[in-house]
């Protein structure tokens, strides 16, 4: 495996050699977690698959808030790139309103540059209030806006004022920090310091009441795995964000347990919401069969209900029923053959589980933009230095809420608990791979041809920039952004409608045409038509 | 579908809603894939680059290469040169093009880095080349961006040796390969030598042959761009898409151009040809002629279901503007005509041939959108929407038959192998339309008028 790296990375200048060595490392039993450098900037030139600190802002948190008139504050591209491209679907609640269907943009243009954007700003927000009268408006920077020093902020005080909604500003030009991640960052202050528990009335407080944090409803999974979660029992209080509104995000605060999904985009609201409002928070995998059961199983150790208990084993043992047949006939099909996997900052460690469940080895896995803590664990953060390219996205600090704070679980329980769940705790991606297995952050397209010519695996899970790469290779490529427009792939169900996707990609016929007849057979069988010239 | 779309109509002036444009590095990267062996690079934050990568991806169904400067806060403030300096160095040392070309997006533009200094001095290997566009995303729009760098083409690379060629310079405009191989299949046959440039065919519509290939067959190689110099005349197709290139040509190597529409329908395709056919004097081959003869008789064929219908047309100005006029030409009423690129001439030139047609009462809009455009069809309903995809939406709500032409086409396969220029592309698109207004006949008939013969 050694020169396997060695020959992936001989192509590298001096310089670009020694960045990208750090990020690349080899799983190994000697060393069970290694350190990996992660969530730095980005190589010129080398062909990234990342995107930017607006994409992780409007992009994936917040755009997926139905009820909300997202507004790009910048020229058209980012807004038009934004609309309806990332499949977080969702649909109108009750009398409710849903704009996912529309893009927003103050389209701005030369003179916006030169004497500021500020004043069409108004106007468009005053336009999409009279439009639309949406629960919220959101305002999102775009490269140019900090330049040219327009103050989004003041803007949205000001309209949150005249027009007695909340209009929110967040200021996620594109440059800052070096990923989508530094959007997560920013999405989720804005939210917790001014949406949830801003209800004015006190929410009634219900029964096995949940948060669904980082989970994006891309092809349905949230729906799938909240058809599961009420099935047993539980309510649903707020989703962030996938097919999620204002008012649920306002009134998450009464829930008693947090679910995070994607550790990567959410986990500082989870770490905040415990502060603020001692919720606790536990990570969880609704991607796979296993880590879908053993999630449920978690879910009720901290409740400690005996009815939900016996629903959730219930349920685990309906749901397994309905689709174990079809399972284990795509298990017979697929197993024993090996994938890599590069997705954004959760799903190349969370589909590994599910490859387990139908016999598939993982033998490369990557983030774009994940950090230490998503590759080695939380135990790593007190150890990692932020840099300069980080250091300016703001940290919100938060304290008790007095009045809202609840002990949902006794210390002591909880104490116990931690033993066995995963309390304010993600192990990370590294822990779970294979010995030998690769683990590389912020892949880039050189890598991901030589590894493909080095490793030849069967199937390599990616984006839409890699797909028809990799699928010219020879290899199947299935989205896992995007699910190459399928879905859901998330719960018991997901899992067997990937199965069916994956067996699809792998058997297609059409794999045996790549190579044409003349070249595969001697074509020296004399000249069919003699004479005739 | 579109549900918080209101019928009354409200002017905006601030708020764009579901654009009918993108921006313009999208439109660069795309011209710069049309370079053989080239590596188009977008100077810029990183966010930028990997949208237009998707955007064509998801279009062209294939791989689109790029690079980027990837800038950070750093760089946003202090200039990106030495992020310019690295990424060269890079490219040429990992990707290896033999070409790279530059563009640019708002941040670098806003922060006015001086890319003509950085490229003197950067280290480029020999015998290797950098070019650059300007392409501010706040002007004009994804076509303008094609346009720059058609232009910088033009400026880098294109001489006048005094060797004269001989070729027509063909400037496609912003067009899909398959439009490119169209254009070259004509001028075969015609027997007129030429150089097309940028030429995408044989780069977003590669096959599955022999594997991976990072910089495919196709593309304008940058020997012809040099020679586009010395040619005897440059076509230029698509005002906004073509135009200014063909200026600098004839500003650097006087070279004496022709501004066309680009041939989608028969009266765009008749010009193009008389063109051609004046240039090089002789007869147009009868396999042209029957080409134009079965298209006419198809327009023939199918003119009951085309007279009279109400259409809804949106998308870039070059394409538009020719499918305008063959819609009248099919016998249609235009009801709706709209682009998002901004430009006067836009709504000059088609408000001029409606009245030629005496067609009343258009709607013609440019920097218009498809918001603005459904609010209209939900006062006055059309038989038929011609626009790219984010048009099905519209065609949803209000359950009108659409077909897809333009960019970007995202939910369809196999669009970008069919040409939609020149007599055989103009037989595709009524091929399509009359399809679609018969699929919804058959869909929503009564049982008893169901017919087997249409």
């Amino acid at each position: 495996m050694k020169k396997v790296l060695d020959q992936v990375l001989e192509v590298y200048p001096a310089k670009t050699f020694k960045n990208r060595k750090k990020h690349i490392l080899i799983k190994s039993n000697d060393e069970p977690n290694p350190v990996i450098q992660a969530n730095v900037r980005t190589v010129p030139g080398i062909m990234t698959n990342r995107g930017c600190c607006y994409a992780g802002c409007k992009g994936v948190v917040l755009g997926p808030v139905k009820d909300m008139v997202h507004i790009t504050h910048g020229p058209i591209g980012c807004a038009y790139y934004t609309w309806a491209t990332r499949r977080n679907k969702a649909k109108a609640e009750d009398g409710g309103q849903n704009f996912l269907e529309y893009t927003f943009s103050t389209d701005m243009q030369e003179k916006d540059i030169v004497f500021g954007g500020v004043e069409k700003l108004k106007q468009a927000i005053k336009e999409a209030v009279d439009l639309f009268h949406p629960k919220a408006v959101g305002i999102y920077a775009t490269c140019p806006v900090g330049l040219i020093g327009d103050d989004i902020n003041a803007v949205a005080q000001e309209a949150t004022k005249e027009y007695g909604i909340q209009v929110l500003a967040f200021n996620c030009e594109g440059y800052k920090g070096v990923s989508q991640s530094a959007g997560h960052h920013i999405a989720n202050n804005n939210i917790l310091e001014s949406v949830v528990g801003r209800g004015k009335k006190p929410l009634e407080q219900k029964k096995f009441s949940i948060n669904m944090l980082g989970e994006y409803n891309i092809g349905g999974d949230a729906w799938e795995i909240e058809r599961v979660l009420e099935k047993i029992g539980y309510n649903v209080v707020g989703r962030f964000s996938g097919d999620g509104t204002y008012d649920r995000l306002e009134q998450s605060y009464v829930a008693d347990l947090n679910l995070v999904q994607c550790h990567r985009s959410i986990n500082y609201i989870a770490e905040m919401m415990e502060i603020r409002y001692g919720i606790p928070w536990v990570k969880v995998n609704f991607i796979g069969v296993e880590s879908t059961i053993e999630t449920l199983r978690n879910m009720a150790k901290c409740f400690n209900d005996p009815g939900l208990t016996r629903r959730t084993e219930e349920v685990i043992e309906e749901e397994l029923e309905a689709i174990s047949e079809e399972i284990s006939f795509y298990k017979d099909k697929l197993h024993g053959k090996t994938a890599c996997l590069f997705v954004g900052g959760s799903r190349a460690h969370h589909y590994q589980k599910l490859l387990e469940d139908l016999g598939i080895k993982t033998i490369l896995a990557g983030y774009e933009f994940g950090h230490r803590d998503d590759y080695e664990g939380r135990e790593v953060i007190p150890t990692i230095k932020l840099d300069a390219d980080t250091r300016n996205i703001p940290e919100l600090t938060v304290e008790k809420d007095e009045e809202r704070y609840r002990i949902i679980i006794p210390p002591e329980r909880y104490e116990t608990l931690k033993e066995e769940i995963p309390f304010e705790y993600y192990g990370g991606m590294i822990k779970d791979m294979d010995e030998g297995a690769i683990v590389v952050d912020d892949l880039n397209h050189h890598e991901t041809e030589q590894f493909i010519k080095l490793l030849k695996p069967d199937m390599f899970f990616s984006g839409i920039k890699d797909k028809y790469v990799i699928q010219k290779m020879g290899v199947v490529s299935k989205q896992l952004h995007s699910y190459d427009y399928s879905g859901p792939y998330a719960g018991f169900r997901g899992a067997a409608v990937f199965a069916r996707d994956l067996a699809a990609g792998v058997f297609t016929p059409a794999w045996g045409y790549v190579t044409p007849p003349w070249r595969k057979e001697p074509l020296l069988e004399g000249q069919i038509v003699g004479g005739e010239k | 579908m579109l549900d918080l779309t209101p019928k009354e109509s409200y002017e905006r002036k601030a708020l764009r809603i579901n654009p009918a444009k993108t921006c313009q590095p999208i439109g660069a990267m795309y011209a710069a894939l049309g370079i053989h062996n080239c590596m188009p690079h977008s100077h810029g934050s990183q966010g930028c680059c990997s949208y237009h990568r998707m955007q064509l991806t998801r279009h062209f169904k294939d791989p689109i290469m790029a690079t980027t400067s990837s800038f950070t806060e750093g760089a946003s403030v202090f200039g990106g040169g030495a992020n310019f300096k690295t990424a060269m160095k890079n490219i040429f040392s990992i990707y290896n093009p033999d070409i790279v070309a530059v563009h640019t997006t708002c941040l670098s533009e806003t922060v006015g880095d001086d890319l003509v200094t950085y490229i003197a001095s950067s280290e480029i290997p020999e015998g290797k080349i950098v070019i650059h566009a300007n392409t501010p995303s706040y002007v004009g729009s994804h076509i303008t961006g094609f346009s720059s760098m058609v232009k910088a083409m033009v400026a880098y690379l294109s001489k006048n040796t005094g060797v004269e060629n001989g070729k027509v310079n063909i400037l496609p405009g912003f067009v899909g390969p398959a439009d490119m191989r169209e254009y070259k299949r004509i001028l075969k046959i015609m027997g007129i030598p030429y150089i097309i440039m940028p030429d995408t065919s044989g780069v977003v519509d590669s096959p599955m042959t022999e594997g991976f290939k990072m910089f495919p067959k196709g593309g304008t190689k940058i020997e012809e761009i040099k020679d586009t110099g010395n040619s005897k005349r440059t076509f230029a197709f698509g005002s906004v898409s073509s135009q200014d290139a063909a200026i600098e040509l004839e500003k650097k190597c006087k070279v004496p151009f022709d501004t066309l529409p680009i041939p989608i329908g028969i009266d765009a395709t008749d010009e193009f040809l008389m063109k051609l056919v004046k240039l090089a004097g002789g007869e147009v081959p009868y396999e042209i002629e029957e080409e134009r003869g079965q298209l006419v008789d198809l327009m023939l064929d199918t003119h009951q279901y085309f007279h009279g219908k109400k259409v809804a047309i949106i998308g870039d100005p070059d394409t538009v503007i020719p499918f305008t006029q063959f819609a009248i030409s099919l016998g249609m009423n235009p009801r709706y005509v709209v682009t998002g690129t901004p430009g006067d001439k836009f709504e000059k030139t088609i408000n001029g041939m409606m009245e030629k047609a005496g067609v009343q009462g258009a709607k013609v809009k440019s920097s218009g959108d498809f918001f603005e455009m459904h609010q209209w069809i939900k006062n006055e309903p059309v038989d038929l929407i011609v626009g790219n995809s984010h048009a099905k939406y519209i065609a949803r709500a209000e359950n009108t038959p659409l077909i897809r032409l333009g960019f970007p086409v995202l939910d369809r396969y196999g669009y970008y192998y069919n040409p939609k220029i020149g007599y055989r592309g103009s037989m595709r698109l009524i091929e399509m339309m009359c399809d679609a207004i018969l699929d919804k006949m058959d869909r929503e008939c009564k049982e008893e008028d169901f017919e087997l013969v249409l």
